[in-house]
């Protein structure tokens, strides 16, 4: 069975990896320079110019770009070449201020395609395979990269797009789809479908599924896994970077492999912005190395994660990375632990309850308390007081699991958490009227 | 058979048993007989009303409130009433999760609401053994 797409390169010597880097990154900054005036500027102002950076030893001295310079430069600020030379965009769901788009050049298009084929392969994909993708296509770069890189393993495609699950369910089925692309939380519902419907999980002929676009945790794979028969792979990427393939995870499903002759990865801190060393946890940082079109070099993606660069037994030397334990900008230090409202509210959708909770912080004789407010959904609702208390408990000790610390859990009747300007608001941090 | 009882989820706060009552009164029912169970942040208020369908169908846009079958058996005013009832249940190897009473409305005419793991044949043993029990149509009074 082939199991790389690019073995020369999946599979090369560190010191070869290295190499490709600091040949690119030496192209790339010039590139940048001559025609990024945005970067051009960042660069002027610390006093740099393109001889300063002969190799990716030399990254760290660039300035970083952030999602706030992505929106200054709107939309075409940071465009690294002629319109002409561009043959797509796509863009950001825009759900945080102003959207993001990204343009590509043919040969920005191939390099993303490459390494969705890589993650396919990885997931056992080859020419006989049948890939449904139900990524949405249009903007969102999810349906797009993993078509791409489908055609070019040479696996039938089903452009699926998102949605009209009783569709899905029927060309899975009479077409015989082998590997499922889509959202992790949109194959759990595909498999309760099936389910309802009366099929078995031997019944399809899935045998892998490649899922990404938001966070999602290991019980969530094992359940997916089990109720469609399949290996779970995790997929991770953004619109800013490419879109899905930046990393992908090989049959050891233990961290997602980066494609670093494409992206140069960092851990910073995500206050000092220092670059921190491997196996540290931190806010990842991606170069570009050979983007054209939008050729971002160390943009925060404000995922944090914790790299590993230990050999894998896949065969494949590029470093790894944890799935994203959540976001920087909305971090918590909790009695010296890092918290994430992400890691509670993949708690709360496990357990079944709704994503509707409040985190309190205050602190008592120097300790910091930590109470969650949790609003009781009618499906959990019992007139049994032990059944109540048992959910309480349960939903405690995998909060405690998830986060390392124990925080009280509080629950509440239906909407009466406070929601201003109809958004709930999530972290009460009483903390700092102390101090 | 059994009666209907409706149990509501209440933060522990003032004021939020006196919103659910009103709110039943509002519709013109009858609060037969309550009970509530008591948490740290919250409590469930447990309801006999007149007219459970009506209450249950105005008030879940409101409230969170779940539904579910109680046996009421009918209790003498003596010395010795509740045992009998209890021995009945025990002999059936009924469990009970809790218990409340409520009067009648006529002269020593009392009622025990069992919530037991099994309502149909804790009513059955009842009746058998000559304790009579109600259902949703004696409570419309």
């Amino acid at each position: 069975m082939k199991r790389y797409y690019q073995p020369e390169i999946e599979t090369a010597p560190r010191e070869r990896i290295l190499e490709i880097q600091n040949e690119k990154i030496v192209r790339q900054v010039r590139h940048v320079w001559d025609h990024v005036p945005y970067y051009r500027h960042l660069m002027e102002e610390k006093g740099l110019t393109p001889e300063d950076i002969r190799g990716v030893a030399d990254i760290h001295k660039l300035p970083f770009l952030s999602k706030a310079d992505l929106r200054d430069a709107y939309p075409y600020g940071l465009l690294g070449t002629d319109l002409k030379n561009c043959v797509r965009i796509h863009s950001t769901s825009g759900t945080t201020g102003r959207r993001v788009v990204a343009f590509y050049t043919q040969a920005d298009i191939d390099l993303w395609e490459d390494c969705c084929a890589r993650a396919i392969v990885a997931a056992g994909g080859t020419n006989e395979d049948v890939v449904q993708v139900c990524y949405g296509y249009g903007l969102f770069t999810g349906g797009s990269g993993l078509h791409g890189g489908s055609h070019k393993v040479g696996c039938l495609t089903l452009p699926m797009s998102s949605g009209n699950t009783e569709r899905q369910i029927q060309f899975m089925m009479d077409l015989n789809s082998t590997i499922l692309c889509c959202t992790p939380s949109y194959a759990a519902y595909i498999g309760e479908a099936l389910a309802e419907r009366g099929y078995k999980p031997e019944d399809n002929k899935l045998k892998a599924g490649i899922f990404g676009a938001e966070p999602w945790t290991e019980e969530m794979r094992r359940e997916i896994e089990k109720s469609l028969g399949i290996k779970a792979y995790d997929i991770y990427g953004l619109t800013e970077t490419s879109g899905p393939g930046v990393a992908f995870e090989c049959e050891e499903q233990a961290g997602m492999h980066i494609n670093e002759d494409h992206f140069y990865v960092e851990v910073i801190d995500p206050d000092t912005g220092e670059v921190l060393p491997d196996g540290s946890q931190g806010e990842l940082v991606f170069t570009s190395l050979d983007k054209e079109a939008f050729p971002l070099l160390r943009y925060r993606t404000r995922d944090i994660c914790v790299l590993n660069r230990k050999p894998c037994s896949c065969g494949r030397t590029h470093v790894r990375m944890s799935k994203p334990m959540g976001r920087s900008d909305d971090m918590l230090i909790i009695r010296g632990v890092n918290v994430f409202p992400s890691q509670i509210e993949t708690v709360l959708l496990n357990e079944g309850y709704t994503p509707n909770y409040q985190i309190v912080l205050d602190r008592e004789r120097h300790n910091d308390t930590f109470d969650i407010y949790v609003e009781v959904s009618p499906d959990q609702f019992s007139d049994l007081m032990s059944q109540i208390q048992r959910m309480e408990k349960s939903l405690e000790s995998a909060l405690r699991t998830m986060l390392g610390i124990g925080p009280k859990v509080h629950l509440v009747a239906p909407k009466t958490i406070t929601r201003s300007e109809g958004k709930a608001v999530r972290v009460i941090d009483k903390r700092k009227l102390h101090d | 058979m059994a009666i209907t009882q409706l149990s509501l989820f209440l933060n522990n706060q003032p004021g939020q048993l006196v919103d659910a009552v009103s709110a039943i009164s509002d519709l013109g029912a009858n609060l037969r007989a309550m009970s509530i169970a008591e948490a740290n942040d919250f409590g469930i208020l447990r309801t006999i009303v007149s007219d459970p369908e009506k209450v249950y169908s105005q008030l879940k846009e409101r409230f969170l409130i779940v539904r579910n079958h109680v046996v009421a058996a009918r209790m003498d005013d003596r010395s010795g009433a509740l045992r009998e009832i209890l021995d009945v249940l025990n002999q059936a190897n009924v469990n009970i999760e809790y218990m409340y009473a409520f009067t009648g409305s006529g002269p020593e005419e009392a009622y025990v609401v069992f919530r037991v793991n099994d309502t149909l044949a804790a009513e059955q043993m009842l009746q058998a053994a000559g304790i009579d029990t109600l259902n949703d149509e004696n409570l419309k009074l």
